[in-house]
C-alpha cells in the first residue's frame, strides 16, 4: 500500500539517477565565508544512539525568487525518525528550505532551486520525479490551520481519495479513523465526523490538518511554524503529538520559538541571512553552540 | 446670458476665497487661530457661491413659465383670442423675432403687423428676466459675503463648518440617486395600479393569452385584448435558460483558467480582452444575432431538415425546413455570449478570494491542479459562484436589445428553442414605441410588465448580493 517514488517496484534504485545538471555547478556560491563554516558538519560525530539513518540529504541547495537569492548553498542531513528543528530570525530562509523538500516552491512563479536534495538516495529535483507523488510522500503542515471547507471526515479522506489508497468505503473509514487517532483528535471528533472541519478550534484544526497529512502514509512530515497561530494549551498538545509521531516519521519543523525547538527536536539547524550557520544535536546547539551568531540568537540578542 | 452670470459667479467665489484667506490672516495676526486661513477662505467661498447659485438655478427654472405668463398678459386682443396652440405658435415666433431670427410661419394680416412689436416686447421681457435673475444672484452673493466676512475671526471654527458643508453636499448627491429610484418605483406602482384597475392582476399573472389590442370602436373585429403575461414569462425564462447554458459553463471555465492556470502574462492579455467583450453595446450583439447568427442557424436547421424529409423522420424534417431566422435559440445563444465576461469576471474575483492556504494545503497533499480546483476550490467558492450566476440571470431577464432583434414578437407559450418567442422586455418596447395614448390598458400594460420585471430582478439581485457578500466575509 505504501509507495515510495525512489523504491520503484522493479528494483531500480533511485540513487542511480543522474544528478541534475544544475547541481554540478552550484550557482553563485556567493558565500564569503570559508566553506567549512557554511557547510553543515556531517552527522557522524554528534550522532547519538536514537537517531535514525539519513532520510534527506541536501547538498549545496540555493533558492532564487526571480533575481533575489533567498538561500545560499545549504547542505544539511536530516535523519529519519527524528525531529529536526530549523530556527533563525524571520526571512532567514528556513521556510524556503523546508519548501524545497516537497518542491512546494514549484508552485511559486519565478522560483528556481539549484543544488541537490536526496531522499533515500534519489534526487527529488530529478526531472523524472513527479512532484505530485513526491508530496504524497512528504506531507506538510502550514503556519495557519487550513482545513478545507468540507467535513472532518472529508478533510482526512481527501488525500487517500485522490491517491486511490482505499478500495472500499470500509477501508477509507479505517484510514480516516487511524489518521485521526494518530493525530490525537479521534476522541474529540468521533461523534461529529460529518460536521465541517472549519468549525473546530484552532488547535483542533491544526491536528486535523496533521491527520490529513498522515492519512496518505507519508515518510516525512514538514511543519512550517505549526503552533504560531495557537494558544499555549493547544501548542502543548501539538508538541506532544509531534513527539509521538517521531517514532514513525521523519519530521522537520520550522519554529520561531526557541523553547519549542528545545522541547520537541533532537537535531537543530540555525539559519541566518539565507545561510545555514550551524547544525547539531539540539542539546548541544542550545548549551554549547560553536558559532557566535548562534549563541547570540538563542540567547535573544537578536532576531 | 446665464453662462455669463455663472462665470461671474465663479470669479466672485474665487475672489471670496482669496479675500477670506487674507482677512483671516490679518485678523488672526499674533493670535493662535482655530482654523487655517485657507479654511476661512473656503468658508467664504461657500457663503458667496452657494446662495447665488441657488438663486440662479431657481431663476432659470422659473423664468420660462414666468416669461410665458408675461407674454400672454400683455398680448393684444387679436392674439389672445387665438386657439391655444396657435397662440403658442405666435408667441414662439415672437420670441424668435425678438432673438433676431426669422419667423417659422407666415402669419396673416392682423398678426403679421403685431409680430414685430410683440417681438420687441418678448425681447424686453426675456432680457429683463435674465437680468433680474442675475442681479438677484449678485445680491445673494453680496449678502452672503457680508454675512461671512463679518464673521471671520480667529475663533471661528471655519474648518468644522466647511467640513459639515462638504458632508451636506455629498449627502445631497446621494439623496438625488435615492429619490430618483423612489420616483421610478412610485411611477411604476402607480401606473401598474391603473392597469390592474382595468385588467385583474390574476388574469395578468396567470392568463395564458397575450394579445394587447384595444378597440378604437366598440364594434371592431378583435376588439377584446388579452393580457395574460404567462407566455411572456415563459419566453423570458426560455431565453434566460439558453443564455445561462452558454454563459454558465464557458464563463466559469474561463474564470478557472484565468485564476488558476493562466500565467501572469496570459492573464494580463486575456482579462482585458474579456472585459472588452463586456463593453460591446447590446445593440451590436443584437444585429450580430439578427444578421449573422440567425441566418446561419436557419440554414443549418433547414439543411438538416432537407436531409430528413422523405426519410423515417419526415415530420421533424418538415418542421426544420420551416425554421426562421428568429428563434429563442439565437437570442439565447448571443445573450449567453454577452454574459460570458460578466460571469467570468465575477467568478474570477470569487475564486481569487479563496485563500492561497487552501490551495497550498491541497498541493501539499499531492493533489494536481485540476483535483485542487474540483475538490477544494469549487466547493469553497460555490456560494459565491451561485451569486454570480444569479446576477447574470437578472441581467439576462432585463436584457432588451438582443431579444428585440433576434427572438421575434409572437407571444407563444412554448419551450421549443427553435420557435419564435417574445419576452417581457420586448413587449414593453413594442407597447411604448410610436404614438400612444397614455391611458389605454394597452399602454399601461407596459407598466405592469415593468413592475413585474423590476420585482423579479430586485429579488434576484438582493439574494445574489447577500450570497456574494456573506461569502466574502467568510474569508476576510
Amino acid at each position: 500500500m505504501k509507495f515510495n517514488i525512489f523504491r520503484a517496484p522493479d528494483g531500480q534504485s533511485g540513487g542511480s539517477n543522474e544528478p541534475a545538471a544544475a547541481s554540478e555547478t552550484p550557482a553563485m556560491t556567493a558565500s564569503a565565508e570559508p566553506a567549512s563554516l557554511t557547510r553543515a558538519p556531517t552527522l557522524g560525530a554528534h550522532a547519538s544512539a536514537p537517531l535514525g539513518p539519513i532520510k534527506i540529504a541536501a547538498r549545496g541547495v540555493s533558492v532564487f525568487y526571480g533575481d533575489k537569492q533567498a538561500l545560499f548553498d545549504v547542505s544539511l542531513d536530516i535523519p529519519d525518525k527524528t525531529v529536526t528543528a530549523l530556527i533563525g530570525p524571520s526571512g532567514c530562509g528556513k521556510s524556503t528550505f523546508l519548501r524545497t523538500m516537497n518542491r512546494m516552491n514549484d508552485t511559486i512563479p519565478g522560483c528556481r532551486v539549484t543544488g541537490e536534495i536526496e531522499m533515500d538516495g534519489g534526487d527529488i529535483n530529478d526531472r523524472k520525479i513527479d512532484p505530485v507523488l513526491l508530496r504524497a510522500q512528504v506531507g506538510m503542515v502550514f503556519q495557519k490551520p487550513n482545513p478545507f471547507p468540507k467535513t472532518i471526515y472529508e478533510n482526512v479522506a481527501y488525500g487517500p481519495k485522490i491517491h486511490g489508497l482505499a478500495t472500499s468505503k470500509g477501508e477509507l473509514d479505517d484510514i480516516v479513523q487511524k489518521a485521526l487517532k494518530r493525530a490525537g483528535l479521534w476522541e474529540e471528533v468521533a461523534d461529529r465526523l460529518h460536521s465541517p472541519g472549519t468549525g473546530l478550534s484552532g488547535g483542533q484544526q491544526q491536528r486535523l490538518v496533521i491527520a490529513r497529512a498522515i492519512a496518505v502514509e507519508p515518510e516525512v512530515i514538514l511543519m512550517d511554524e505549526p503552533c504560531s497561530a495557537l494558544d499555549p494549551i493547544a501548542t502543548a498538545k501539538i508538541e506532544e503529538l509531534i513527539d509521538e509521531l517521531r517514532e514513525r516519521y521523519c519530521i522537520v519543523i520550522v519554529t520561531h520559538s526557541m523553547a519549542q525547538a528545545a522541547r520537541v527536536s533532537q537535531r537543530t539547524a540555525f539559519f541566518h541571512m539565507g545561510k545555514l550557520v550551524e547544525t547539531g544535536d539540539t542539546e548541544e546547539i542550545f548549551t554549547n553552540p560553536r558559532e557566535r551568531r548562534t549563541l547570540d540568537y538563542i540567547t535573544g540578542r537578536f532576531g | 446670458m446665464i453662462w455669463i452670470f455663472l462665470l461671474l459667479l465663479i470669479a466672485f467665489s474665487g475672489l471670496a476665497y482669496l479675500g477670506g484667506r487674507r482677512l483671516a490672516t490679518r485678523r488672526s495676526a499674533g493670535v493662535r487661530a482655530h482654523s487655517r486661513p485657507g479654511q476661512h477662505g473656503l468658508y467664504a467661498l461657500i457663503w458667496v457661491g452657494m446662495p447665488a447659485l441657488v438663486v440662479l438655478i431657481a431663476a432659470s427654472i422659473f423664468s420660462t413659465p414666468l416669461e410665458r405668463q408675461m407674454l400672454a398678459a400683455g398680448a393684444p386682443d387679436s392674439v389672445t383670442q387665438l386657439e391655444p396652440f396657435r397662440r403658442e405658435a405666435f408667441f414662439s415666433d415672437a420670441r424668435r423675432i425678438g432673438d433676431g431670427l426669422e419667423a417659422q410661419q407666415i402669419w396673416p394680416a392682423p398678426y403679421a403687423e403685431e409680430l414685430p412689436a410683440e417681438g420687441r416686447r418678448a425681447h424686453r421681457i426675456s432680457s429683463a428676466l435674465s437680468w433680474g435673475g442675475g442681479v438677484a444672484a449678485l445680491i445673494a452673493a453680496i449678502l452672503g459675503g457680508i454675512f461671512v466676512f463679518v464673521r471671520i475671526r480667529p475663533d471661528l471654527r471655519a474648518r468644522n463648518r466647511v467640513e459639515s458643508w462638504i458632508s451636506i453636499a455629498l449627502f445631497a448627491c446621494s439623496v438625488v440617486a435615492v429619490l430618483t429610484t423612489l420616483g421610478i418605483i412610485f411611477s411604476l406602482v402607480w401606473d401598474s395600479l391603473r392597469f390592474f384597475n382595468s385588467v385583474p392582476i390574476t388574469e395578468f399573472l396567470f392568463g395564458t393569452k397575450w394579445s394587447p389590442q384595444m378597440a378604437i370602436r366598440a364594434d371592431q373585429i378583435g376588439s377584446s385584448g388579452a393580457f395574460g403575461a404567462v407566455p411572456l414569462f415563459a419566453g423570458t425564462f426560455l431565453i434566460m435558460m439558453i443564455a445561462m447554458m452558454v454563459a454558465g459553463p464557458i464563463g466559469l471555465f474561463s474564470a478557472i483558467y484565468l485564476s488558476e492556470y493562466a500565467g501572469r502574462r496570459t492573464r494580463a492579455v486575456v482579462k482585458p480582452l474579456l472585459e472588452v467583450l463586456a463593453g460591446v453595446p447590446t445593440v451590436v450583439y443584437g444585429f450580430f444575432a439578427a444578421l449573422t447568427v440567425g441566418p446561419a442557424f436557419r440554414v443549418f436547421f433547414n439543411t438538416i431538415g432537407g436531409w430528413l424529409v422523405g426519410g423515417p423522420l419526415d415530420g421533424i424534417g418538415q418542421y426544420l425546413l420551416l425554421v426562421q431566422n428568429q428563434m429563442a435559440l439565437v437570442a439565447g445563444a448571443v445573450m449567453g455570449i454577452m454574459l460570458i465576461p460578466f460571469v467570468s469576471s465575477l467568478s474570477d474575483d470569487i475564486m481569487n478570494a479563496v485563500p492561497q492556504s487552501l490551495r497550498d494545503g491541497s498541493y501539499a497533499m499531492g493533489a494536481t491542479k485540476s483535483e485542487t480546483v474540483k475538490r477544494v476550490l469549487l466547493p469553497a467558492a460555490l456560494p459565491g459562484i451561485a451569486g454570480a450566476f444569479l446576477l447574470a440571470i437578472s441581467r439576462a431577464i432585463g436584457e432588451t436589445m438582443i431579444v428585440t432583434m433576434a427572438a421575434g414578437l409572437a407571444a407563444k407559450l412554448t419551450l421549443n428553442p427553435l420557435d419564435t418567442v417574445t419576452t417581457v422586455t420586448v413587449q414593453i418596447v413594442t407597447l411604448l414605441t410610436g404614438d400612444q395614448e397614455f391611458n389605454s390598458p394597452k399602454t399601461l400594460a407596459a407598466f405592469g410588465l415593468g413592475l413585474t420585471l423590476f420585482v423579479v430582478t430586485l429579488l434576484l439581485n438582493i439574494v445574489a448580493m447577500r450570497i456574494v457578500q456573506a461569502y466574502r466575509e467568510q474569508y476576510d
